[in-house]
């Protein structure tokens, strides 16, 4: 249990190191600062995936989230790697050595829990099933992407439908589980995480997050 | 002349920079110089000041701003230039760029020092045998992917019964 808590906290660790990376980057061309971007922002203005804004649950919640968002993670940033954008591709080469690792742990959870006991297989196919409908939107590309992709800045979103589902496809096969029945997923149209529609959750997560820099505005860390 | 006078003094002070950089030791590895680990990318004096290249181990290593202080205070030591810090992220550090002697360092304190990092394309997890540190058995495994930071997982030896960190090939 403590060990996972640290693996937990780890991971958290090099995904905030990232996004201070991105911050840095979208600071120089918008010119808000890291800090107003990350506590400053209201729920509407994040871009983020409903997927990464669920609830903890239980340890099969938590580590089906992680799994189901570092498989997308690995296949997004090899692309975004290649990026003509020297920056962007620099941001994504580096975070992907960090990706990997992540969606190896993940991957190991998901087949020791989900082949493990009657309850730790109930529970991680349950898991998989409440957020499967969430993983939609990740595939999703926006209008305003397409010049960027053409471009080849931004990653084709499209594109990472066939290997990611590939690739979870067997890691659920050997986990002992099996793809959800029902295959609806969210792929949304001007209303998802991607849009800033969210679920209630992120409200709470940013509240959190949020009070100490908006209680004292000037505070320092 | 002059002008060679004056880069020869250049490349003095750099050396002389470089080499109080190689007293500056990781906090979270206190027995490795951030020169051993590979984090030092480029240093150079010119005339009106020394810029440090550095590059993080980790995006979310903890230790990265401690690190920055404390290579300021090491150049700031041997010259009164003004002391700029770029950080560059390509290519991306890996465990490879450790150095050998600080491996044997790494051994020494109980930390296994990480196995070749995986190339870059490979998308096969190989698992090599991890030497403990303490009794030196191959009869070892992994208890954690993570451990006590985030360059390290944590392992256990099956001979001597003793945990033991493993730097992470990175």
């Amino acid at each position: 249990m403590l060990e996972e808590d640290i693996a937990s906290a780890n991971v958290g660790l090099d995904l905030l190191g990232q996004a201070r990376l991105w911050f840095a980057y979208a600071s120089e061309i918008d010119g808000r600062s890291e800090d107003r971007f990350a506590y400053f922002r209201e729920s509407d203005d994040f871009r983020n995936l409903l997927l990464v804004e669920q609830p903890n649950g239980n340890y099969a919640d938590t580590v089906a989230r992680q799994y189901l968002f570092d498989q997308w993670h690995v296949l997004l940033l090899a692309q975004l790697a290649t990026s003509r954008d020297t920056r962007i591709a620099s941001i994504a080469a580096k975070a992907l050595t960090e990706a990997r690792y992540h969606v190896e742990r993940s991957s190991g959870w998901v087949v020791r829990l989900g082949d493990g006991t009657d309850v730790s297989n109930a529970r991680m196919q349950a898991a998989i099933d409440a957020l499967w409908t969430h993983t939609g939107e990740m595939f999703v590309v926006d209008e305003g992407e397409r010049p960027l992709i053409e471009g080849r800045i931004a990653a084709d979103g499209e594109s990472l439908r066939a290997p990611w589902l590939a690739a979870v496809r067997s890691v659920l096969a050997e986990a002992t589980l099996v793809e959800p029945a029902d295959s609806w997923m969210q792929a949304t149209n001007g209303g998802g995480g991607r849009q800033g529609v969210h679920s209630e959750h992120l409200s709470r997560l940013l509240a959190e997050m949020q009070v100490l820099p908006r209680t004292h505005p000037d505070a320092r860390w | 002349m002059i002008h060679d006078d004056r880069s020869a003094a250049f490349d003095a002070l750099t050396a002389a920079a470089w080499s109080a950089l190689g007293d500056v030791l990781d906090p979270e590895l206190p027995v490795v110089s951030i020169v051993e680990l590979g984090i030092v990318r480029d240093l150079t004096c010119g005339r009106d000041e020394c810029v440090v290249t550095l590059t993080p181990t980790y995006s979310g290593c903890p230790a990265t701003r401690v690190i920055e202080a404390e290579v300021r205070a090491a150049v700031s030591r041997v010259t009164d230039q003004a002391v700029r810090i770029e950080t560059v992220l390509a290519p991306a550090w890996s465990s490879d760029w450790i150095a050998p002697e600080a491996r044997a360092k790494l051994a020494a304190a109980g930390i296994a020092p990480p196995g070749q990092a995986r190339a870059a394309a490979s998308t096969i997890a190989l698992r090599e045998a991890i030497h403990c540190p303490h009794c030196g058995s191959l009869a070892t495994e992994e208890l954690a992917r993570f451990g006590s930071t985030a360059c390290k997982a944590q392992y256990r030896c099956r001979d001597c019964r003793e945990p033991f960190d493993y730097f992470k090939p990175h």
